[in-house]
């Protein structure tokens, strides 16, 4: 009975990190764009506007699903779950907060956990491909064709740039990589070199390439080709309506959520904070304590991702498979020899 | 814009490799983007909470008509058709008759301003030689038919 229990506190957690944070950050992305702009931004719908989260699930909801005459309607209808569904498998491995007891604070302990959740954020695509196909429409299609082409050029990059810090931290097991930062200052972070100062330009080109490639991953601004308004109206999801719609606008949130999840995990130290968490105290406040720094920490990349969305133009499809393969691929490449080299020279 | 402002574009030379590569990935550009970015953001905004906060007009605002009247609460219009003849807009209309009054002649027993039609310059304001007439404040005129949009000598009285 206990350890059910346990798993599902755990459960609730992680998903609550992630399911609770995804809607409200459409509200931060949308008061951020609106004071970039000049502007206020949606701030009626209770204190702050922080309840148009809500007033945008009821708009949803209450309007109506369509499906296309000629939609294929079982892929069409499937579309929206398997885009939703891989970011909250993604973020079971992620570790949310240091042990409480002797239990991670991550909802599956997968020695492996590095390569799931490469694997799974890479099924995302199809959700995206079956969608734009079934809706039957050329612009649906042709956003999906550019949706995976350009998720998969760049899984190449993030996946390389990822094996930068597994190979820093010679595991693919999340929490082995968190706690070998955690405590030991910031020079300990990966992005910093993991504890070796030689290591310190692999660690910042790591980080970089995998912040980039991530936002591309995760279809954001300036990489956001395949839903690009004015030439696709609105790419794969052209056709989409009510919840399926929202579904899809949600899990990009999602998947940013992952994203920056796996790289706060595996670059910045994940839940540790030097100063502010202690690695070896296991009592439940500071368990609370090294779970606001995790989310901090992601709500702060995130922010930096909207920061970019509304600064940044959109690049050019040729530009943007020029950057993926003629530039992040071979500097990805650079970077692993470099440190294979560092690292067998022991310096 | 300042000139210094341009840091990144492509009038200023890179010098060095490094330097050289990263104006290449557009570092510099995309960094100087965000910075004005941000400065964007915490700026604060031009934008009033209408409903809530009312803009206040400035001095000498032109908007809604009222008809002035003297200590004795009696209108000081003697309905001299000045007003009437310095409209541009032709959206006065003055019913005149007898006053009730010994010190002038004649009164207003109708006085009619469609206010669709007014383009608020003041110029009948201007052109009282009894300062009868005057443009308020008020820049907010709520109706629900066009008749009503037409005021008539109490809706102006009581403004
Ligand atoms: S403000 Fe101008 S347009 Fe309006 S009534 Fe007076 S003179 Fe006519
Ligand atoms: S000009 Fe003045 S006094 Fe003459 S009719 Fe107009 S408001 Fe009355």
């Amino acid at each position: 009975m206990t350890p059910w229990l346990i798993f599902g506190a755990k459960a609730v957690g992680g998903l609550a990190c992630q399911m609770g944070v995804g809607p409200a950050f459409t509200i931060v992305e949308r008061r951020v764009a609106a004071w970039i702009q000049g502007r206020v931004g949606p701030n009626r719908v209770g204190p702050l506007g922080l309840f148009q989260p809500l007033a945008d699930l009821v708009k949803f909801i209450s309007k109506e699903q369509i499906v296309p005459a000629d939609a294929d309607r079982v892929l069409f209808l499937l579309g929206p779950l398997l885009v939703f569904a891989p970011p909250i498998f993604g973020f079971c491995v992620i570790p949310y907060g240091n042990m409480i007891g002797d239990e991670h604070l991550q909802i599956a302990n997968l020695p492996i956990g590095v390569l799931f959740v490469m694997s799974v954020i890479s099924t995302g695509v199809y959700g995206m491909m079956l969608g734009g196909w079934a809706s039957n429409n050329k612009y649906a299609l042709l956003g999906s064709l550019r949706a995976s082409a350009q998720i998969i050029s760049y899984e190449l990059s993030l996946g390389l740039a990822i094996l930068i810090a597994v190979m820093m931290s010679s595991s693919l097991d999340l929490n082995v990589i968190v706690e070998q930062q955690a405590g030991k200052g910031f020079g300990a972070w990966n992005v910093f070199g993991g504890g070796h100062l030689s290591q310190l330009p692999s660690g910042l080109l790591g980080f970089g390439l995998m912040f980039i490639c991530a936002l591309a991953e995760n279809n954001r601004l300036p990489f956001d080709l395949s839903e690009c308004e004015a030439e696709l109206v609105g790419g794969y999801h052209t056709e989409y309506s009510s919840m399926s719609l929202g579904v899809f606008m949600l899990s990009e949130y999602l998947s940013m959520i992952l994203m920056c999840g796996l790289m706060t995990s595996i670059y910045l130290g994940g839940w540790s904070f030097p100063g502010i968490t202690d690695p070896s105290d296991h009592s439940i406040l500071a368990g609370l304590i090294s779970w606001a720094v995790f989310m901090t920490k992601i709500l702060s990349m995130m922010f930096v991702y909207v920061w970019i969305r509304w600064t940044l133009p959109r690049f050019k499809y040729n530009q943007l498979m020029d950057l993926g393969w003629k530039a992040f691929l071979p500097a990805s490449l650079v970077n692993i020899a470099l440190l294979a080299v560092i690292g067998v020279m022991g310096v | 814009m300042a000139n210094d402002d341009r840091v990144g574009s492509r009038d200023v030379e890179p010098k060095g490799f490094l330097a050289k590569t990263l104006m290449k990935l557009y570092v510099p550009s995309v960094l100087s983007g965000m910075k004005k970015t941000m400065e964007y953001m915490i700026r604060p905004k031009a934008t009033l909470q209408y409903p809530e906060v009312k803009r206040v007009t400035r001095k000498g605002y032109r908007g809604e008509h009222r008809l002035k009247q003297d200590e004795q609460g009696r209108m000081k219009c003697v309905a001299c058709f000045m007003c009437q003849t310095a409209c541009p807009a032709e959206c006065i209309e003055i019913t005149a008759g007898p006053s009730p009054w010994p010190d002038r002649d004649k009164a207003p027993v109708q006085f009619r301003i469609d206010m669709m039609k007014c383009i608020y310059c003041g110029m009948c304001e201007e052109a009282c030689p009894c300062d009868a007439i005057e443009l308020t404040e008020t820049y907010t005129q709520v109706s629900t038919s066009r008749e009503e949009k037409i005021y008539d000598i109490n809706r102006l009285l009581s403004n």
